[in-house]
């Protein structure tokens, strides 16, 4: 079809939705991601029955998780669409980026950053304590 | 088993919020089952505890640890080659798990993460209901295994009262009388002359009245 989407957008293939764990999408977060989406099987069409229905369920349940956290909600979304349908693929893929660089970047993308460079925390009041 | 739910995480952030370095514990008992305190859990509430912490810069230092069971001395023990490593214990087992590894630790505080709520039973999966108050001196027997002391708003021991609707309970139109539920369960039996048998005033001291419970089994002492 050669289909363009945005480049930045990186895609992490499991055999179905319902092996998205809601710690799987979280630790997206953590590890500095701006957004995550989940492109899932038309719904009434999953493989396993149900694995479609119970990602969107646990897409709705992060989504209360990150308001909690105050990274908001919108920074994650679910999708369907067939194996088929790559046009649908690609305008998710648009729709996505857009949505989330409007929101701008991840307010913990600076500590992500620190976190791989610097110390852990808590290690300098350590070092402190030990002077 | 006992159920309970994950403390809201603002309460969490509040009583966590002067330190940098902790023990987040799980327990592979019941809060794993009613999906309170596992260590999937501990896995979730660490990562949230991070990315708030991470806004402002490199975060917490989290070790998350689940233990087969917290009500249990010896695997409390398991932690003590690492627990000084850390400054506080922020545990999600339940009550009974809480007070017990704070017993074994004096020095470290020991916080909560999960409200203990009742002992039940999984009706289906993400559903779970009350079922016993532990009150010490069982009468299922003569109420056709259905509990009135949990199941009866009131604990009353010769129901139904007023309030019975319907077959549902006043408090709240979605739980059933336990009442309507016991006479309905006799009456299936056959043993409804059970219902005619006005129960004497119950003990209450074998209940929480007596004051803390403690049970000895002399022949299993070491």
């Amino acid at each position: 079809m050669r289909l363009n989407y945005p480049a930045n957008l990186k895609v992490v293939k499991v055999p179905c939705t319902g092996r998205v764990d809601v710690l799987l999408m979280l630790k997206a977060f953590e590890s500095g991601v701006d957004g995550v989406c989940l492109a899932g099987c038309l719904e009434g069409e999953c493989h396993y029955l149900k694995g479609n229905l119970r990602a969107r369920k646990r897409v709705e349940y992060v989504k209360k998780l990150l308001d909690e956290v105050g990274l908001g909600a919108e920074r994650i979304a679910m999708y369907n669409m067939s194996a088929a349908q790559g046009q649908r693929f690609a305008e998710m893929a648009r729709d996505i980026t857009e949505k989330i660089r409007a929101l701008g970047p991840t307010p913990v993308k600076a500590g992500a950053r620190a976190r791989e460079q610097g110390p852990r925390p808590g290690e300098n009041e350590k070092e402190k304590g030990g002077e | 088993m006992i159920v309970g739910d994950r403390k809201p995480l603002e309460e969490i952030l509040e009583m966590i919020k002067s330190y940098k370095k902790i023990l987040l514990l799980g327990c592979n008992e019941c809060v794993t089952v009613c999906a309170a305190g596992g260590e999937r859990e501990v896995g979730v509430l660490a990562t949230e505890l991070n990315l708030v912490r991470m806004k402002d810069g490199p975060g917490i230092e989290i070790k998350e640890h689940t233990l087969e069971r917290q009500c249990d001395y010896e695997y409390i023990d398991q932690i003590r080659p690492f627990v000084e490593e850390y400054e506080a214990i922020l545990s999600m087992a339940c009550g009974a798990g809480v007070q017990y590894v704070a017993e074994h630790f004096a020095q470290k505080p020991v916080i909560p993460a999960v409200n203990t709520t009742f002992l039940g039973v999984t009706i289906e999966q993400g559903v779970w209901s009350e079922r016993c108050q532990g009150c010490g001196e069982c009468v299922l027997e003569r109420t056709g295994g259905i509990c009135p002391i949990a199941r009866c708003a009131k604990s009353l021991l010769n129901g139904p009262c007023g309030g019975s609707s319907q077959g549902k309970c006043e408090v709240d139109r979605e739980v059933d009388c336990g009442w309507q539920l016991i006479i309905d369960r006799l009456t299936g039996l056959d043993l409804l002359d059970r219902y005619d048998e006005v129960v004497a005033v119950k003990d209450w001291k074998t209940a929480r009245d007596g004051g803390p419970r403690r049970r000895v089994r002399e022949d299993l002492r070491l």
